[in-house]
């Protein structure tokens, strides 16, 4: 790196009682870069991003954010981040025009300036129509707008994106992406924790794998993901008893070995980048050995399936809380 | 100097934006207001004559003074539940990120609470003018009583808002945080003379800092009986109670 980096984490530890969120953590990540934090729900990433965001303590270790001290220069660190946590952080009652009227002056941003300010915000967001309807009377995808517009009404140069889509629709996940790109080609730097290796995908020219507080993988997506092994082709045996033949059909398939798993009788393997070519070697030599199948698929790669080829194990599902925290990251299917 | 200004200039920002909330939601304004104008004409009328005090101008110069206490202290009810959605809902991590002064927040809040507090104290008091109270201890003594009410109203304040912040669930608060008032506010003499309680009850309401605070209160609008005695045992409550809860309050806003 030439310049020095925006954000800069050595050997950061948190636990809370007897829970140990960080377990010395190292990461560094280049101004105006797109990083993602990629991990399943208590891996430790909202916890490292509230420390960045100086609203909590390390127990050891340091942390930087454009040069600045979290712990011991946390109030210039402040002016130069936004955060957007899991939660929409706006003021219902209050009109979308006041939320950010009052953030900006709470920026120490003289009047004027603030009311530009949240002008451009408003027509940036395509929220001008309803500026002066309290927050309230917003759908939950304005509200959501209306959250990054606060974020962003101090103009960070570092950006915290905590979890931006979980619990979204489609549509408004693709909203809330075109805007981190937009953000992202302006320079500004920005580290997203997300579970959804998707995301990480579209959005981040870099990812940091964590897992129960440890940085497990770091890469470009594209290496994450040959490490993983590529795109996963599954299917279902119709016949449960011919599981095992199945399995000897597929076994060395792009010299990969399939599994199975019991619970579900779905068997899968990595083909890595062959793609089609695999599916149909694939329906080939079980047509060839007379097993019928269900619901073959090809899908990229999966949060699951990098914690599989990391660590040998499935990344692990903290309590499903309710809707907007518990989806699995489940990869939409690949037109084969 | 700069920072001076700006903690100023944020907590009247956070002041301004607490006030615009409650005035926003018609039950707000609703709840603070007509629940102690409920208790106003329920004890005036209802129960009013069968309680007997020795205070000229009958129980009704007697009463006012306690529910304008109980008032003040109820008032609290809506800063516990504001500060705990404000850690739950995340509104207050976000502010705790941004370049503003750490102690806006809670002053804005007190401040916020304090305004609404006074304005509600007034319409008590306007409220019990309807049914027959009078101040009977000359202009100067019912401002003080107004004062102390309020002084009082925002000590219950700290404490409410520490509970608040440090159960961080609205609906936990407004199931149990707040309980505790009740036998303070009850068992006192806010409502009866104490010397009608058996004496195990009378013992913790002659003691307990309610008691002294109205006791204070109501010679000061009534005239009758000493107002040093109760006023100077209230305030050192005040005190004691400022001094304990103020700190932990900042640490519990501190640890988010």
């Amino acid at each position: 790196m030439s310049s020095p980096p925006a954000i800069l984490v050595e050997g950061l530890r948190k636990s809370f009682g007897s829970v140990q969120a960080l377990s010395g953590i190292d990461f560094q990540v280049a101004p105006g870069s797109v990083i993602g934090l990629l991990g399943p729900n208590g891996a430790g990433k909202t916890t490292a991003v509230r420390i960045l965001t100086t609203l909590l303590r390390p127990d050891g270790g340091r942390a930087l954010v454009e040069g600045y001290d979290v712990v011991h220069q946390a109030a210039q660190v402040r002016r130069f981040i936004g955060l957007a946590g899991q939660a929409t952080a706006i003021q219902i009652e209050l009109t979308g025009r006041e939320n950010l009227e009052i953030i900006g002056r709470l920026h120490h941003l003289p009047r004027d300036e603030v009311r530009r300010r949240t002008v451009r915000l408003l027509e940036r967001f395509e929220l001008m129509d309803a500026a002066d309807r309290p927050a309230r009377t917003f759908s939950g995808g304005m509200q959501r707008r209306l959250d990054l517009a606060a974020t962003l009404i101090g103009e960070p140069t570092v950006l915290f994106l905590d979890e931006p889509t979980t619990g979204l629709d489609p549509r408004a996940r693709n909203g809330t992406w075109e805007i981190v790109r937009e953000l992202a080609a302006e320079g500004t730097t920005i580290l997203l924790t997300t579970q959804y290796m998707d995301e990480a995908d579209a959005l981040a020219g870099g990812i940091i794998v964590i897992d129960h507080g440890r940085v497990i993988a770091e890469g470009t997506p594209d290496e994450l993901k040959d490490r993983a092994g590529g795109d996963v082709l599954e299917f279902t045996v119709s016949d449960r008893t011919r599981s095992a033949d199945a399995l000897r059909a597929v076994a060395g398939l792009n010299g990969a070995e399939p599994s199975a798993d019991e619970a579900s009788g779905r068997i899968r393997i990595n083909v890595g980048g062959q793609g089609s070519r695999a599916v149909v070697e694939a329906v080939r030599r079980l047509d060839a050995a007379g097993i019928e199948t269900e619901g073959v698929s090809l899908r990229r790669p999966s949060l699951d399936d990098v914690f599989l080829a990391l660590t040998g194990h499935q990344a692990e599902h903290e309590e499903r809380g309710p809707r907007r925290r518990g989806r699995t990251p489940q990869q939409p299917p690949v037109e084969a | 100097m700069q920072l001076v200004s700006w903690a100023i200039s944020d907590a009247l920002q956070m002041t301004k934006r607490n006030l615009l909330v409650w005035v926003r939601v018609p039950a707000y304004i609703a709840f603070t207001v007509v629940q102690p104008v409920i208790f106003v004409l329920l004890f005036r009328y209802v129960f009013g004559g069968a309680i007997k005090v020795a205070v000229p101008g009958g129980y009704v110069n007697y009463l006012m003074p306690g529910i304008i206490g109980q008032t003040a202290a109820f008032a609290s009810f809506a800063t516990a539940i504001a500060l705990a959605e404000g850690m739950k809902q995340g509104v207050i991590d976000r502010l705790r990120s941004l370049p503003m002064a750490r102690s806006a927040v809670l002053a804005g809040r007190l401040i916020a609470d304090a305004i609404r507090m006074l304005i509600t104290l007034l319409v008590i008091v306007a409220v019990g003018y309807a049914v027959g109270f009078r101040f009977n201890n000359g202009p100067g003594a019912a401002i003080g009583m107004i004062l102390l009410a309020e002084l009082f109203g925002i000590v219950v304040c700290c404490v409410s808002g520490y509970i608040g912040l440090a159960i961080k669930d609205q609906e936990a608060v407004q199931a149990f945080g707040l309980i505790w008032l009740f036998p303070l506010t009850f068992v006192s003499s806010a409502f009866v003379q104490t010397n009608t309680m058996p004496s195990w009850l009378q013992a913790f309401a002659d003691n307990q800092p309610v008691t002294q605070v109205i006791d204070a209160m109501r010679a000061m609008a009534t005239g009758v009986g000493p107002i040093g005695t109760p006023l100077w045992h209230g305030l050192a409550w005040l005190a004691g109670i400022l001094l304990i809860f103020a700190p932990l309050g900042v640490r519990a806003y501190r640890k988010g």
